[in-house]
């Protein structure tokens, strides 16, 4: 037992730098992929929510629109995000008759698009359980569809799926590990390269899990608390005269207390 | 002011599926009119007023906006909305934004207008309703008639021709009806046109300028307050007010 915490030590000492590099890239790679994702799962939402225009021309480019984006959806989230790595990565470099795509740009570049397969379907369910109340008053004002989403409906969106974009976020933080098939130089890709050295391979891979856990942890924690910061419908009071115009009127999480 | 009607209905007919809601409405409303609409539930009124407003598409017929159809010869739907207030059931205020929020939006988005003017306009209206000491507020923090209190101020910051109500007291508690109806017999007899939706007879009553009984999708009486309430004359009016008046 002791034996093995002087092994961990020895691992973190020798190879800190490896391992630091290995967990800047996985969080740099998770990070924006996850941003980027949210931001395609947004944007597909804007659009398959559109309703159909009147104009014939625009309303076929709309359901060939959709219909690319249902494509999307379904291939992204259905082949495993390994093997999407695998024909992104080579199959740019057949095309190109050998050339390659830098390794952490592509990296991040295949994240986002799987998760933005999951994240479409995320925004699709979160603009779901928007009340319809909403859309009609906003339609009911002269907004256009554009304006109802940006303005009204996707800031609601985006506070009610937090945490399943936070769940998302986490998957990518463990999921770049995939990425070592190409050669990306995420945490995993230096844990290989640490065993390699160290051939201590128990001592390592347990040393990586627990550098995994340790940010999964912190980004649930950390979102968590933004999560809390973003709700407004918490209890409340409102302190105030409504028959008096002059009187002040607060409104606060706690129950004031009475001055004595 | 022209004698032309704000608004006219055409022949209106709208099905949803195999059920057809409205059998063919015609309707004028002229300025400065309270046209309040009145039926049992099922009978077509709210679809009518969703139909107005193109939050439902008629499935036949005409609505003419100054004597334009609002489907084929209006320039913008979004500026004819705008000029056409509407006030929900279910308030429908946006729930992420304040109280003085959701009356400058609008203004800003739709109007063009400045965010200082927005807000000018927006305070003016909330302070008429008496909801001014509320503007930081969220929806969710005040209570069903406040809140449709400021969806009328919302409505009234676009300066807005004509109001249409749907069933504005249906959702509130029974002494919350009271502080709404009075915001709007002050709109009333300040002169905006409006067409109300209501189950509030003693607001069509005594408000309304016309009433228009519906009954299964089609228009079956319409006249002053005094025609219909005092002395109606078909059938099935008498038996709608004399269900209404021993409730």
């Amino acid at each position: 037992m002791i034996e093995f915490f002087a092994d961990a030590y020895k691992l973190l000492t020798e190879h800190y730098e490896f391992l630091l590099r290995g967990v800047g890239y996985t969080m740099l790679i998770a990070l924006v992929g996850t941003v980027a994702g949210l931001l395609i799962g947004l944007a597909t939402g804007v659009l398959r929510t559109c309703p159909l225009s009147h104009n014939l021309f625009i309303r076929i480019l709309q359901r060939v629109f959709n219909a690319i984006i249902t494509a999307y959806v379904e291939i992204f989230r259905g082949t495993p995000m390994m093997v999407q790595a695998m024909v992104i990565y080579w199959g740019y470099a057949f095309a190109s008759g050998g050339q390659t795509l830098p390794l952490i740009p592509s990296g991040i570049l295949i994240v986002s698009i799987n998760t933005g397969a999951y994240m479409a379907e995320i925004v699709r369910g979160g603009i779901m359980s928007i009340d319809n109340g909403q859309f009609e008053g906003a339609a009911a004002v002269g907004m256009t569809h554009w304006q109802t989403m940006i303005h009204i409906i996707l800031p609601q969106v985006l506070r009610n799926i937090l945490p399943s974009v936070a769940n998302e976020f986490v998957i990518n933080i463990k999921d770049t590990s995939v990425l070592n098939v190409i050669g990306v130089t995420e945490l995993y890709y230096f844990a290989d390269v640490v065993k390699r050295q160290s051939f201590q391979t128990f001592q390592t891979y347990l040393v990586v899990c627990v550098i995994y856990f340790i940010l999964t942890f912190s980004v649930t924690r950390i979102l968590r608390l933004l999560e809390k910061k973003l709700q407004i419908t918490d209890s409340f009071v409102i302190c105030g005269s409504q028959s008096d115009p002059n009187a002040e009127i607060r409104i606060t999480k706690q129950p004031e207390v009475p001055n004595d | 002011m022209t004698n032309q009607p704000v608004i006219e209905i055409k022949g209106l007919k709208k099905s949803f599926g195999n059920v057809a809601v409205l059998k063919g409405i015609d309707l004028k409303v002229s300025a400065g009119e309270v046209v309040a609409i009145i039926g049992s539930s099922g009978s077509g009124k709210s679809t009518m007023l969703r139909c107005i407003n193109l939050l439902e598409t008629p499935t036949e017929g005409q609505i003419l906006w100054h004597g334009k159809n609002v489907q084929t010869e209006i320039d913008s739907l979004s500026k004819y909305r705008a000029s056409v207030g509407m006030v929900f059931q279910q308030f429908n205020l946006y729930a992420n934004l304040t109280v003085l929020q959701n009356c400058t939006l609008p203004q800003i988005k739709v109007l063009g207008r400045s965010k200082a003017e927005a807000e000018r306009i927006a305070k003016d209206y909330l302070d008429r309703v008496g909801m001014l000491p509320y503007q930081n507020a969220r929806p969710a923090q005040i209570s069903g008639g406040q809140k449709q209190r400021v969806a009328i101020a919302r409505a009234l910051s676009m300066n807005p021709e004509v109001l249409l109500f749907d069933e504005p007291t249906s959702a509130l508690d029974p002494e919350m009806v009271g502080e709404v109806l009075a915001v709007m017999k002050t709109l009333a007899q300040e002169g905006m046109t409006m067409l109300v939706v209501t189950h509030e007879m003693a607001f069509a009553r005594d408000v309304s300028s016309r009433v228009v009984y519906m009954n299964q999708g089609v228009v079956c009486e319409e006249g002053t307050p005094a025609e219909v309430f005092g002395n109606p004359q078909k059938q099935e009016t008498k038996d709608f007010l004399a269900r209404f008046l021993n409730a």
